[in-house]
């Protein structure tokens, strides 16, 4: 136990991501970054912070603001035999690079036979909470998700922050990273080794006996909190983080259900064809459906997109209450 | 139009660019204060290319503007009340608290909307110029956008569709030098921005972008060329802004002594100069106290009217 505790510090999930970039270049030649204003200004979020005094202006590259050449320069630069990661300044602006991304980095693998690798990482803030309103707050998870060749990580600590990057950028596919905006400045205890964590492995948060609550990004340390609460009104609530979306652990969810008999799905983006409607159907189309005592509960974002107003705002996408509203409601109603 | 001979012309043109200061040293200060959420991109220092360029259009003409829009808004004559109402999350605001800052709109006064999306308006101005064209009507659309906008490939379709199609859209580049922290000499090749024009056969020009009279008077002659259906004109007008890109940024990335070197070129102050024959000390005065009273009674509209309600948040999300 000592060993482990004196290779941990607590840094923020913003020094997290950074620690991981610099760890990782340091380690391999071939990884470089590149993104608008991630040289000098430091990043949109301050993530790069001091990266291009410790690596220079070649590896730090700056870029203008070019969301679709960047992502097709990082796909070329992959394709010949660099790691290059990508920051976009906010999820959102995928929108721009969305052929890059779908059409080119998800597919050039496969529709070569295998014959080339495209070993890029995508990284972008997300999700809602900062007044930033409508092309500012997205959470766009499933579309990466829906695409076959990408993979799709949301890290939801400061540990996961670093060890999911060091993952993405070891691993020979195109990956996405999705860092939620309001955990930049979260801390929490992180290795100081570089030791990347297994994409496709789900974190079990809580072990409880009344209900599974599976969660992503932001939801999780609100469903963590949530549970607190429930724990306090009698009930005994688990909480799962899938981390990575894509590919996706499932049987630690199932086998949750199976012992909880209850699940609720919590996800910060719209209802409508969110992710969480795939988690559902996993678990529906599982052994965990006999066990199940309840309605697959889920619990989202409204089909709206992200107000500016911090009343609406909060109102669009699950809080800490909502979450134990529901949760309540599942119990006591089944 | 003789802004600074003409005494009509030259005390709007300095109330305009005083309403935009005030109101924006107001959102800063409310902002620093915690009373406005979200955040804000000020365009201190710039005030000289909305108003020169809206001096130059006509009631109807459209614009499209950006993240960094409030002067654009004020220049093509929103009502402040409305606009200060928005960013205090009231729902009397324009967008009913669901935009803020970088969504503000006055579709009322032609304004399509501002852009959270560098040059997402870009093409939206083509559209609206290629409706125009298709119903034979004499409005013209302005399209206004930063320097960092003109690397995107949404700019350089857009730009090219109105060429093509001969389509009556004025592109005005606010050229402050940066876009967020990559300066104009880091991002293009081109000596001016305005030579990319020729790429796409079409008039390009450069400007002093701190002379609201240079602004308009470029912005006047392609106005007239759109309006004859002969097409589309690249204006790049050169400016500053003095604060940061958001509030964000620490300014690193550039030196105390160049923006000290643009503030002596503050556009608001050069005009008074210029204009101090024509109005005379004491209107010149009365403008600046009408510009701070006007945004000084929108705060206190704005303070007065009932929050953005969160019952009705899924109204407006489908067109009924
Ligand atoms: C597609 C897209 N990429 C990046 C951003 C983030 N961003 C907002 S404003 C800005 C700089 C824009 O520079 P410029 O176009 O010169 O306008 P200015 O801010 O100088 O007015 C950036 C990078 C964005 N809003 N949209």
């Amino acid at each position: 136990m000592t060993a482990v505790a004196e290779q941990t510090r607590t840094l923020t999930y913003a020094e997290a991501v950074r620690e991981a970039l610099a760890q990782a270049m340091t380690a391999d030649d071939r990884v470089f970054l590149l993104g608008e204003d991630v040289g000098t200004y430091g990043g949109a979020f301050g993530v790069t912070g001091d990266l291009v005094h410790r690596f220079g202006e070649e590896r730090i590259r700056d870029t203008p603001i070019s969301e679709l050449g960047i992502v097709g320069a990082a796909v070329g630069a992959a394709l010949a035999g660099m790691r290059p990661v990508v920051e976009i300044q906010f999820s959102d602006f995928t929108a721009q690079a969305m052929d890059q991304i779908v059409n080119q980095a998800a597919k050039i693998h496969f529709m070569l036979g295998g014959a080339a690798t495209v070993p890029m990482v995508l990284r972008a803030p997300t999700g809602s909470g900062t007044g930033a309103a409508a092309q500012h707050s997205q959470s766009l998870e499933a579309w990466f998700a829906h695409v076959p060749g990408l993979k799709v990580v949301m890290p939801a600590t400061p540990a996961d922050a670093k060890s999911l990057l060091l993952a993405a950028i070891d691993d020979p596919n195109p990956v996405i990273v999705l860092e939620h905006k309001l955990l930049y400045k979260q801390s929490g205890p992180v290795p100081e080794e570089a030791t990347p964590a297994r994409l496709g492995e789900a974190a079990v948060r809580r072990t409880g006996t009344d209900l599974t609550i599976v969660a992503t990004g932001v939801m999780v340390p609100r469903s963590l909190e949530a549970a607190e609460t429930l724990s306090g009104q009698g009930i005994d609530a688990s909480v799962i983080d899938p981390r990575t979306l894509k590919p996706l652990d499932a049987k630690p969810i199932v086998d949750d259900v199976i012992r909880t008999g209850r699940a609720l799905l919590v996800q910060e983006a719209p209802r409508t064809a969110g992710f969480m409607a795939e988690i559902a159907a996993v678990i529906g189309e599982s052994p965990a459906f006999g066990h199940l005592r309840a309605p697959i509960t889920r619990l989202c974002g409204l089909d709206v997109p992200i107000p500016y107003a911090p009343q609406l705002e909060r109102a669009a996408v699950p809080q800490v209450d909502s979450i134990v509203r529901e949760a309540t409601d599942l119990v006591r109603r089944w | 139009m003789d802004l600074i001979g003409d005494a009509g012309a030259a005390r709007k043109t300095l109330v305009t660019m005083w309403t935009i200061r005030r109101f924006e040293e107001a959102v800063d200060d409310l902002f620093a204060r915690g009373l406005m959420h979200g955040t804000m991109h000020l365009s201190i220092g710039q005030e000289a290319v909305p108003v020169g360029t809206c001096l130059a259009l006509s009631e109807g003409d459209y614009i499209t503007s950006t993240h960094r829009g409030h002067g654009h808004c004020i220049a093509k004559g929103a009502r402040l009340d409305e606009m200060m109402a928005e960013l205090l999350a009231k729902e009397t605001g324009y967008c009913r608290g669901r935009g803020g800052s970088m969504h503000i709109a006055d579709v009322a006064t032609g304004n399509l909307g501002a852009n959270g999306i560098v040059a997402g308006g870009v093409p939206i101005a083509a559209g609206a110029g290629l409706a125009v064209k298709m119903r034979g009507g004499p409005e013209v659309v302005v399209s206004f956008f930063g320097d960092g906008a003109v690397n995107e490939g949404a700019w350089h379709e857009g730009v090219n569709l109105a060429a093509i199609w001969d389509l009556p859209v004025v592109f005005v580049c606010e050229n402050n030098h940066y876009g967020m922290s990559m300066s104009v000499s880091r991002a293009f090749r081109v000596k001016q921005l305005s030579e990319r024009a020729a790429a796409y056969g079409i008039p390009g020009v450069t400007v002093d972008g701190n002379d609201p009279q240079a602004v308009h008077d470029v912005v006047a002659d392609a106005v007239t060329r759109a309006r004859a259906g002969e097409g589309p004109t690249l204006i790049e007008a050169t400016t500053y802004r003095w604060k940061g890109h958001s509030k964000s940024d620490k300014n690193l990335y550039r030196t105390r002594e160049e923006i000290e070197q643009w503030r002596e070129r503050d556009p608001i102050a050069r005009f008074e100069q210029r204009v101090a024959d024509t109005l005379g000390e004491r209107e010149i005065q009365a403008c600046r106290d009408e510009a701070r009273e006007r945004v000084r009674a929108a705060i206190r509209a704005a303070n007065a009217a009932p929050d953005a309600s969160a019952d009705s948040l899924t109204e407006a999300v489908y067109a009924r």
